[in-house]
């Protein structure tokens, strides 16, 4: 389907590099916090210091003494302008300044803004809030109790639960657990964690009140999405509000939502007429925007005892903190956690969850991770080592036994996914190859012999990314399309803009490639840009996997549409009908006489100069894509720990990580974006917890005690690739950046409990810290 | 304003003079004052090395270091790398060996790196993952940062006669 291309072309599958280095490796990146415009004056949010309690009075006297101080913006002046609270993308609304109750730790009370940074973070400590502590609830366990406290007041339902959700067949499901001779059940939490970009979230809000346009430079994933909930949140029109998404250092699912502080950030500009700049501190990033995760699962495997399964059932609450925040498809209150059967030819299935309230910061959204798509497999693959322990198998046999076979494609999942395509036993086999699986178990039963303690762990995970078509899925009724337009200029060189946005994904020099791959000119002949409202096509935005899913396939499509009127003008240069010329990446040539060429270069030209009689002159188009259906990148990791026995502490020896992404753009940048969500995973099963005291007070505050790894705990990944192309995907491409981060935690938390299991060890929540493993070691009396 | 100082500092070779507040941090100096922006805040409690600066040749936190105590110092930054228009081996290294992405760790993690580098001229693995083990990255996952710093070392001994 893809015809390779020169390297000068650079189409589909050369390793070009990034265009996007040059200005990061010399310091010119332009990051929001770079943004310094002239009158510039900047916000500080003040925040509770309680996790539940009655605001009685708000004293802003003493801040506004500050030299420097222009306002103090508290939830009173935001009611009286109707902005006390915002929409939240998900059927629920949040505080932007707390009015009456202040319900997590962190939350936002009032904004100071001060014509400089010092100044206003003088003025927050000056701010004198006097609270009432109420009760509070962090275990959400405890939300539905009868005594429980109610945290919403501003709800008609007097309760802390916000949805049940349930899918697939309940009654059928129940059927095979009675009557199955094996059972496997596991109890899993997927821990409250943070996406923690190393780029906090922050603004500069500009409002023009000369010419009424308000201009945000916004750290966002999503800028079209942001522009129009501004304009309907906030009533500004439309075409007066322009969200610029400069670089962003990094997101992750962080910089999806809209956040209190942008909004105080706008209220402020458009009250001073000034632009205003608002920068989160670590602190702030950690403890008030999106968490993610906080799903505390059970599932149960029903299987033959051969290990055939014969169904799955899976019962969740999700702790949503103290607004449901969550950034996901509106009619998906779980997000797409119902591909929770994975990679397995279940049955039967029956998936349900509840959502709560608790006094925590809001969320949750998705942590590279196609909604809630990393919960899911984390807990099927979970799952399938509980029961190969169970039934004494060896966990590949399990899996191999139960895959989805090839030849099922398209395949119906009892869950209601249409899995696009898939080859599992071939993604499973080279891994188990590359490990060298065999030796390894020979390794581990010769060391358990000696009382070393050694674990494998596999991981053969399946995603669902790419939302996705238009009429299942939605953020906030916007439809998920995403679009690209592409200009050929009269020299043959071009611009594409596109609706998404780069975090790091290095889109400057990906999308170029995929409009080389379709016509031929240089992807160094291409500029890309992203992020500009005012210049780029709608879209919605990187997250979820979905920017090479949807917006690869709009470029791959509005190429085409050029491509289409360049072979009538070449038709129109070469004096034959279009018929009679056949193409190949940068020329369209006369059937049988390849010397009788026009080169796209030559075409693009002729658009501006010599057009057929009647065409519309110009070279370009522009193209909104609606997916057909959803991509299923899958792949199967495996890893391999050293446990010490005298500390716990756990050694990640090697890790083996075999993706099918579909056809791939750039081989580096998938195997970087590889290395990276690995290394998310790592963090995610070893090191991060949010997790908060009975008083509600934030633990993982701060990266002394949230913990990133360094380079010095991080392994070198081993990495290897099957190719299963999407079927509906123009360019076959699935996408990549969220995988590694779905797939790794059950590897790793699998070869943690693998290197234990012969102590009767099924199952240990993440994050498995040395401090877990050594306390395990000593109840089971080993040193 | 109060509890002002004046202040000479050499920022990338150029003389830098300002008055400023006792309290101002260093890196809001390089930023704000400067006008440098290449230097990034991560995090505020000297974890995340988004801000690392050579001080006299020697790799600090910039977030954590007031500006004050830079008087009469030298200080380079990752604007200060490229040297007579040609690119300094490790910026080579970076872009060559995709030791970055989204770009944000690169500027600390490049004088980190210089840092190991001035001090240890043939690292080990071993040795450079310590030697950037101050600095976070949350995209690449180090693997290629490390290959930038061994792309980098090998360049700068092609230059230096044995």
């Amino acid at each position: 389907m893809n015809q390779p291309t020169s390297f000068e072309i650079g189409g589909m599958g050369h390793s070009v590099k990034r265009k996007e280095d040059g200005r990061f490796i010399q310091g010119k990146g332009n990051y929001v916090d770079d943004v310094h415009l002239p009158g510039m004056v900047f916000g500080q949010v003040v925040r509770s210091p309680y996790g539940h309690a009655r605001i009685k009075s708000i004293r802003i006297d003493e801040a506004i003494k500050v030299p420097g101080a222009l306002a103090v913006i508290t939830g009173a002046d935001l009611a009286a302008a109707g902005l006390a609270w915002m929409p939240t993308l998900f059927h629920d609304q949040q505080m932007v300044l707390a009015t009456g109750k202040v319900l997590f730790q962190a939350q936002e009370v009032a904004f100071c803004v001060a014509e400089g940074q010092y100044a206003a973070a003088d003025m927050a400590e000056l701010v004198e809030v006097e609270y009432e502590e109420l009760p509070v609830l962090v275990d959400p366990h405890k939300a539905l109790d009868p005594g429980a406290p109610i945290l919403r007041e501003d709800r008609a339902e007097k309760s802390n639960h916000i949805f049940h959700w349930e899918v697939g067949d309940r009654a059928a499901t129940q059927k095979e657990m009675q009557g199955s001779p094996v059972t496997a059940k596991v109890d899993a939490v997927f821990q409250r964690c943070h996406p923690a970009p190393l780029e906090t979230c922050g603004c500069v809000a500009d409002f023009n009140p000369v010419t009424s346009k308000l201009t945000i430079w916004l750290t966002s994933q999503a800028p079209h999405a942001h522009r129009t909930l501004f304009a309907i949140v906030g009533g500004i029109p439309e075409q007066n509000i322009r969200v610029i998404s400069p670089d962003i250092g990094g997101g992750f699912g962080n910089k999806v939502p809209i956040y209190p502080g942008y909004v105080c950030a706008v209220v402020a500009s458009l009250k001073l007429g000034r632009p205003v700049k608002w920068m989160e501190t670590r602190s702030e990033n950690l403890q008030s925007t999106g968490f993610a995760r906080d799903y505390h699962m059970t599932a149960e495997i029903a299987a033959e005892r051969d290990g055939t399964v014969k169904a799955l059932r899976v019962k969740t609450l999700a702790d949503h903190g103290a607004f449901n925040a969550a950034a996901q498809p509106s009619k998906f209150p779980a997000g797409l956690f119902s591909i929770c059967t994975g990679s397995y030819d279940f049955p039967k299935a029956f998936c349900e969850v509840d959502g709560v309230y608790t006094n925590k910061a809001p969320g949750g959204i998705a942590y590279r991770c196609s909604f809630r798509v990393t919960e899911a497999a984390y807990l099927i693959e979970r799952a399938m080592d509980v029961l190969a322990q169970q039934l004494k198998m060896d966990p590949a046999e399990l899996r191999l036994k139960n895959f989805i076979p090839p030849d099922k494609f398209p395949y119906q999942s009892p869950l209601g996914w249409t899995y696009d395509s898939g080859d599992y036993p071939a993604a499973m086999n080279l891994a188990l190859k590359m490990a060298g699986y065999e030796d390894l178990r020979k390794e581990q039963a010769e060391k358990r012999a000696k009382g070393e303690l050694m674990g494998i762990g596999i991981s053969s995970f399946t995603e669902v990314v790419g939302a996705g078509p238009g009429h299942t899925f939605d953020i906030a009724g916007i439809k998920m399309f995403d679009s690209c337009e592409i200009r050929i200029h009269p020299t043959g060189k071009a611009i594409a803009r596109l609706g998404t946005k780069s975090q790091g994904q290095g889109h400057e020099t990906t999308f170029p490639q995929i409009i080389a791959q379709e016509l031929g000119i240089p992807q160094s002949d291409i500029v890309l840009e992203e992020g500009d409202t005012d210049t780029a096509p709608y879209g919605l935005g990187t997250y979820a996997s979905r920017s090479t899913p949807v917006a690869g396939a709009a470029t791959a499509m509005a190429a085409r549409k050029i491509r289409d009127k360049a072979r009538k003008i070449a038709a129109h240069l070469l004096e034959v009908s279009e018929e009679d010329l056949e193409w190949e990446p940068g020329k369209f040539f006369v059937k049988g006489v390849p010397s009788k060429a026009k080169t796209i270069q030559d075409i693009a030209f002729a658009a501006y100069t010599n057009l057929p009689a009647g065409m519309e002159p110009g070279l370009e188009a522009v193209n909104y894509y609606d997916p057909p259906n959803l991509t299923f990148p899958f792949g199967t990791y495996i890893c391999v720990v050293d446990l010490d026995k005298g500390t716990g502490e756990i050694k990640v020896r090697r890790f083996i990580a075999v993706d099918d992404c579909g056809n791939i753009i750039n081989p580096m940048i998938v195997e970087g974006q590889i290395h990276g969500g690995l290394t998310e995973g790592l963090a995610i099963a070893l090191m991060q917890l949010i997790s908060y005291d009975e008083s509600g007070n934030v633990q993982g505050g701060n990266f002394m005690d949230y913990l990133v790894p360094t380079a010095v705990e991080t392994p070198n990944w081993e990495t290897g690739k099957t190719c299963t192309p999407s079927p509906h995907h123009p360019i076959g491409a699935k996408g990549v950046g969220e995988s590694p981060n779905v797939g790794s935690p059950a590897a790793f938390v699998n070869a943690v409990v693998d290197a234990l299991s012969h102590l009767g060890v099924t199952h240990i929540d993440m994050p498995i810290t040395s401090w877990k493993v050594w306390q395990i070691l000593q109840e089971k009396g080993i040193s | 304003m109060a509890n002002t100082h004046h202040i000479r500092v050499r920022l990338n070779g150029v003389e830098k003079e300002a008055d400023v507040e006792a309290r101002l941090l260093l890196i809001h100096f390089i930023r704000d004052v400067a006008g440098q922006t290449g230097t990034h805040l991560g995090c505020d409690t000297t974890s995340c090395g988004a801000c690392t600066v050579l001080l006299d040749g020697q790799p600090i936190k910039s977030c954590t270091f007031f500006a004050v105590q830079a008087d009469g110092r030298e200080i380079l930054t990752v604007e200060g790398l490229v040297n007579g228009g040609k690119l300094h081996p490790l910026q080579e290294g970076f872009h060559q060996e995709h030791g970055l992405q989204c770009g944000f760790c690169t500027p600390g993690m490049l004088m980190s790196s210089l840092a190991l580098l001035e001090r240890n001229p043939n690292p080990t693995e071993e040795e450079i993952r310590w030697g950037i083990s101050g600095n976070l990255c949350r995209c690449t996952g180090y693997q290629n940062i490390v290959k930038a710093v061994q792309h980098a070392a090998a360049k700068m001994h092609e230059g230096v006669p044995a």
